[in-house]
């Protein structure tokens, strides 16, 4: 086996868009979680939404900040269908409804009769609404090599959209970040403890949850776009095992935290990668095929979530002392 | 002590249910909660005089929290209206009553459990900029704000005991300081009114008195106190005006020097046993109590 080449994969794999991508729904996801307490079981939903709201405004012609708006747009009327019949119920309609309305999303998609609009079940191609992303970049055309990683300056895969990408998620973070440490969070954090007590200290909770998944909804869209950017928008791809990619994500790096999402995501991806790459140099092909080791990596991405929530569930940047103490 | 004036404004109003008082600060009419079938209040009208303490109390299920609960915002009624200070508060959200000033507390504690102590205080406070999602990414918005917040709620740490406290997270606090934190945390907000649901149980007796203190020292400020008790102590030291409630209704009004001798209060609260004084310190007695035991048992024996 390549150590180097696999080295280099795993390392490739913590900067790589789709790692981005995955870091950003996940900063979405602990605005409604980790701070607000909502069950969110469906954020792949707000990703396809803004992924498909890019795509189809850029196909139809429009500039790349309009095209962004109209993903931002959808995800924030997304939040608004699915909270204003449930942010007055308990907690758990929320997890039901989100994630019935993001297979809704993800169905009505794939669905013959809207061909021309998603191209149904194959999708968008990515070069169809690329160009506007790509010729927004200041960068000459070409290759770049950096250390071992060479990849093409703008085209698909590119270090442009790692750049943004990675910008993006900084930029979140900081938002986060003056988020968590002002009263608008505190109220959040309170919601979270006890919404009634909360109510008694006169804030209107259902503005402020209402607040948080359209918040949390629009990063999710935004996580959509980067994460279609360098591939093709396939509503398969992100349906229900992309939420609980993202969920694993949130609780690995710790809910909550500031930087909790980008290290699950990368430690996520990483791992991933790593243990294809080992099975691949190590198990031989009569005992398990190329796919299966693909599909054992998904088992172990399971087992994974189900011992952290046991045994860690603040997770690896989590306050054990703030966790230690039961909610109630 | 209560305070001659509170007491004196309501010398005149008569020791009956649903008795007018001379400034009343909240008017209910015909307020009544069915559970099913059940009936848990049914209050025909009932006045809170202001800037007095007045105290609910009645047996276990006698209907004060559900009753607390309407008042709030918490709970609707199936019928019945309620103004306080003048206005309707029928249909309002618990937030919005909260925000006219009428704040409450819970008899089951609603500590924030993963919240330090300071920042349960700081959430108590209203008009904070910061808590609007905009300016809340703009500190120097909101700074000033939070640090009048902080100073104000350090005051009542310290009046409460739990400036000790300061950084602890709440779910760590015994159950009385959970008590305690809930009530500084009400008053953060400087409310006209504050509804306390049993704030004294399982608070110890040397730092009740000093908090009854506090709460008389709120009531000379103007603040009008409704507080549910079941400490007869408490209730005859510090109130100044009685309603007793029994299984939803509103069965007796009085001060609390007299109001205990109602033959309606006696009845609400045991029954057949009419020759004893509820307000008679000699009721908690050992002996009183086995006396009224070998009663009921003697009662039971017979059927
Ligand atoms: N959510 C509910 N559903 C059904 N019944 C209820 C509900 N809440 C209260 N009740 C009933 O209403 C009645 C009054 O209850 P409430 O809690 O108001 O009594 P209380 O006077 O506060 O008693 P305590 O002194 O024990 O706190 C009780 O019989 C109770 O069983
Ligand atoms: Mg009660």
């Amino acid at each position: 086996m390549d150590w180097t080449n696999l080295l280099v994969n795993v390392a490739g794999e913590i900067i790589a868009p789709t790692t981005a991508a995955y870091a950003l729904a996940a900063i979405g996801l602990n605005i409604h979680f980790g701070l607000t307490g909502l069950l969110n079981m469906g954020q792949a939903g707000f990703l396809l939404l803004g992924a498909y709201g890019f795509a189809i405004a850029t196909i139809a012609g429009w500039p790349l900040w309009a095209a962004v708006l109209a993903a931002i747009l959808a995800a924030v009327v997304f939040a608004l269908i699915l909270g204003i019949p449930t942010l007055k119920l308990r907690g758990d309609y929320l997890a039901i409804v989100t994630i019935a309305a993001a297979e809704i999303v993800r169905i009505v998609g794939r669905s013959t009769t809207l061909t021309d609009l998603t191209g149904a079940s194959s999708g968008l191609r990515g070069n169809s609404y690329k160009h506007t992303f790509q010729d927004a970049s200041p960068f000459p055309d070409g290759t770049w090599e950096l250390g071992p990683f060479e990849y093409a300056i703008n085209a698909s895969n590119s270090w442009w959209i790692r750049i943004v990408g990675w910008g993006v998620v900084a930029l979140a973070c900081l938002l986060i970040w003056l988020l968590m440490r002002s009263p608008w969070g505190r109220v959040l954090k309170g919601i979270r403890e006890d919404e009634d007590a909360v109510r008694s200290l006169g804030k209107n909770v259902y503005a402020y949850k209402m607040q948080s998944l359209v918040l949390g909804g629009v990063i999710g869209a935004v996580a959509g776009i980067i994460y279609v950017l360098p591939r093709a928008v396939q509503p398969d791809a992100m349906g229900r095992s992309m939420t609980f990619f993202i969920w694993t994500i949130l609780l690995l790096g710790g809910a909550a935290t500031v930087f909790g999402p980008i290290l699950g995501s990368m430690l996520f991806w990483a791992a991933l990668m790593l243990i294809k790459l080992v099975m691949r140099g190590t198990v031989p092909e009569t005992v398990m095929r190329s796919e299966q080791i693909e599909q054992f990596g998904w088992i172990i991405v399971g087992i994974t979530l189900m011992l952290l929530v046991i045994f860690r569930p603040q997770g690896i940047l989590g306050d054990k002392k703030e966790l230690a103490i039961n909610a109630h | 002590m209560p305070t001659d004036s509170a007491v004196r404004a309501l010398a005149d109003v008569p020791r009956e249910p649903g008795a007018a008082k001379p400034d009343p600060i909240v008017v209910a009419d015909d307020v009544v909660r069915r559970f099913g079938g059940m009936t848990a209040v049914d209050v025909q009208h009932v006045e809170i005089q202001r800037g007095a303490i007045t105290a609910l109390i009645g047996p276990n299920g006698a209907g004060k929290t559900t009753f607390f609960n309407l008042l709030t915002g918490f709970d609707k009624p199936s019928s019945g209206t309620w103004t306080f200070e003048g206005r309707s508060l029928h249909g309002l959200p618990a937030a919005r009553v909260a925000r006219k000033g009428m704040v409450r507390t819970f008899q089951l504690t609603k500590a924030l459990s993963r919240m330090t102590v300071i920042e349960n205080m700081r959430l108590g406070a209203g008009s904070q900029p910061g808590e609007n999602l905009f300016t809340a990414l703009v500190p120097p918005l909101w700074r000033a704000r939070e640090r009048e917040i902080t100073e104000q709620a350090e005051e009542l740490l310290v009046r409460f005991k739990l400036d000790h406290h300061r950084d602890s997270f709440a779910g760590s606090l015994s159950g009385g300081q959970r008590k305690l934190l809930e009530m500084a945390r009400a008053l953060m907000s400087k409310p006209t009114m504050v509804m306390l649901d049993e704030p004294m149980a399982g608070v110890n007796p040397a730092l009740t008195q000093s908090l009854l203190g506090h709460i008389q020292a709120l009531r000379d400020d103007g603040m009008t106190v409704l507080f549910v008790e079941h400490d007869m102590h408490m209730v005859r030291h510090i109130s100044d005006w009685v309603i007793v409630m029994a299984e939803g209704r509103i069965v007796a009004e009085g001060p609390p020097e007299t109001v205990m001798q109602d033959p309606a209060v006696v009845d609400a609260y045991l029954g057949a046993h009419h020759d004893t004084d509820l307000g008679d310190d000699a009721l908690l007695s050992d002996d009183v109590a086995e006396q009224l035991e070998a009663e009921v048992q003697a009662e039971e024996e017979k059927r």
